[in-house]
């Protein structure tokens, strides 16, 4: 997996799925449609998905994702281009269904602490190294697991079972 | 080194060595979905090459979230799922009428057993751990998997053991026990953990109650929580199960990674304020906080005891003026039921609305949207920001015995104040 670059925007501890994407757009198909809703409910974020930029990382405290089971909460970060999420912890479901997805989630001890929105990151998924270019620091993210790489390089977990049934 | 009841669940459904934290790959007793987390998983499904069900009899679907469809994108999405349990011959297909909310219906239908393993692509599949199996909330493409394959990959939890003494108080229920408890340890107080209840208390709670408490384990985090089965359990599956079923129990010396231990006998009803599960006073705390709606009903407690308690709460006495009581039953045969004896008559006569089956207002949908500036007590699961509606909108967490009461007084207020009232 490729070096990748981009802004930060920091999040506090706790976005759960209804402030990703909230519940009253569940029934929208349309991926630009629910690329708009992202984000909208975390307050002074209702127009992050006008303000964010391709390749942006998203950067958050703990139990990110926590509450539904929604693939909605993945998808509109997705949709919208965001790079990732880089939090200190995530919540189990949500972490499943971004890998699932082939979206990059990383838990990084302190991330929020250390990372202002706006920095520069660097970000290393193979060894979980990220680099903040605004303020020269490294920080260090627990590496995926191999099943979860694997999964990843794939583009997600629809192709990794289709090959699987192939073969 | 014994072993959990979680452990050993596992074990008995995988070929690989179960110990915390390793990666297996585990059969699947029981997957399922909703209206809107099944037509993703159909997509998936599809992508994926698969041309069939790995066993029609254990796939079950309910549309529920916004059921009866609530505008046309909606009945798009309950039609896909219908058409896919046809194509599919999948039996286990709850139309609206004859089913209700999946983790109240699932095993009322004696579906999910002791023993099983079971994913459902819904954060509150936690909630049949109450029966001594595994339990746990997928995505939509984890779902898929499982419906191509019959297995899916899992990290074996560590568990976290809750031990509850004493004698609960009048009023005091499995609502107050898992809003107590996730005050205590936080909204991820037990991220990616087994949460196994036990104690005394426990013993002594009816299954309805027990069905609370599991299903709010993914409100602390947890990957699922697990109650071993005893004579209740066993008393509440017979007539009911659908197969047979394998009763494990954790070992006397198995591993925990934490033990919590309380007495509980001086309780009082719990409440979680906005916005956070976790945020939990006392309700004699919380006097005077005015209330805009009130919904009794949900996944968390729209089983029959919930309603029974409602209606004794509510019998002979009228909804405050200022308030909308809003009463979900959780399925048709609880609505049924309900009406069977009395309850409904009681809820209608004191001035509240009953509603069929739906999870709608839990999750800001439909059939009870809150307004900027309204505040609500609601005995569901979530009190996240805007959850039931507007952003600027309050959700309190509650019991149906602190909901009712709430309804008479129009604020917050304790049943057993109401009660003597």
């Amino acid at each position: 997996m490729a070096l990748l670059r981009g802004k930060a925007w920091v999040f506090g501890d706790n976005i759960d799925t209804d402030l990703i994407y909230h519940g009253k757009y569940l029934p929208l198909t349309d991926p630009r449609e629910m690329a708009k809703h992202a984000m909208e409910y975390v307050p002074g974020m209702e127009d992050f998905s006008k303000r964010v930029s391709p390749g942006d990382f998203v950067v958050a405290g703990r139990n990110f994702g926590s509450g539904s089971s929604r693939e909605h909460a993945v998808l509109c970060l997705k949709y919208l281009g965001v790079a990732g999420v880089i939090a200190e912890s995530i919540s189990r479901i949500y972490y499943r269904n971004a890998i699932n997805n082939g979206f990059l989630v990383l838990e990084c001890p302190n991330i929020s602490k250390k990372v202002k929105t706006g920095d520069e990151l660097e970000v290393d998924p193979e060894s979980g190294l990220i680099r903040n270019l605004s303020s020269g620091e490294e920080l260090f993210a627990h590496p995926l697991s191999g099943l979860e790489r694997e999964i990843m390089e794939k583009g997600g977990l629809i192709e990794h079972i289709r090959s699987l049934m192939e073969g | 080194m014994g072993k959990t009841i979680i452990e050993k669940i596992l074990q008995a459904h995988t070929k690989d060595e179960v110990k915390p934290d390793r990666l297996i790959e585990a059969d699947i007793d029981l997957a399922f979905a909703n209206d809107i987390t099944a037509p993703l998983a159909i997509e998936d499904f599809k992508l994926m090459g698969a041309k069939k069900v790995f066993d029609p009899e254990k796939v079950a679907l309910i549309p529920d979230h916004f059921t009866p469809n609530k505008d046309i994108k909606s009945a798009e999405q309950a039609k896909l799922v219908k058409e896919f349990a046809k194509e599919y011959g999948i039996k286990h297909y709850f139309e609206v009428g004859r089913g209700g909310i999946e983790h109240v219906l699932l095993h009322e239908e004696g579906l999910t057993l002791p023993g099983d393993v079971i994913i459902g692509a819904d954060s509150h599949s936690c909630t049949y751990g109450a029966l001594g199996c595994f339990a746990t909330g997928v995505g939509s493409t984890d779902l898929a998997a499982a419906w191509a394959l019959g297995k899916l990959w899992f990290k074996v939890p560590r568990t976290m053991k809750f031990i509850y003494h004493g004698k609960l108080k009048r009023w005091v229920g499995g609502k107050d026990i898992i809003l107590f408890t996730i005050g205590q340890i936080g909204v991820d107080g037990a991220l990616y953990r087994a949460m196994e209840f036990s104690g005394d208390v426990i013993r002594e709670l009816p299954m309805d109650d027990r069905f609370t408490i599991c299903n709010m384990v993914i409100e602390a985090g947890g990957k699922c929580g697990v109650i071993e089965p005893d004579e209740k359990t066993i008393e509440y599956l017979n007539g009911r199960a659908k197969r047979n079923y394998r009763i494990f129990k954790s070992d006397p010396d198995a591993e925990y990674e934490k033990i919590y231990e309380w007495d509980l006998s001086e309780l009082e009803p719990q409440v979680a304020m906005p916005h956070s599960p976790a945020n939990v006073k006392g309700v004699s705390q919380l006097r005077g906080v005015k209330v805009d709606q009130v919904v009794i009903g949900s996944c968390t407690n729209g089983r029959l005891r919930d309603l029974a308690i409602a209606a004794e709460i509510l019998k002979g006495k009228k909804v405050h003026p200022d308030v909308r009581v809003i009463i979900f039953p959780g399925t048709q045969r609880v609505y049924k039921e309900a009406l069977k004896l009395g309850y409904i008559e009681t809820f209608i006569e004191s001035g509240a609305a009953v509603s069929t089956p739906t999870c709608g207002p839990c999750l800001g949908g439909h059939m009870g949207v809150l307004a900027k500036g309204e505040t609500c007590i609601s005995t569901t699961n979530r009190n996240f920001i805007g959850r039931m509606g507007h952003k600027d909108s309050y959700v309190y967490l509650a019991s149906p015995a602190v909901a009712a009461a709430s309804a008479i007084a129009g604020e917050i207020a304790s049943p057993e104040e109401v009660m003597k009232g």
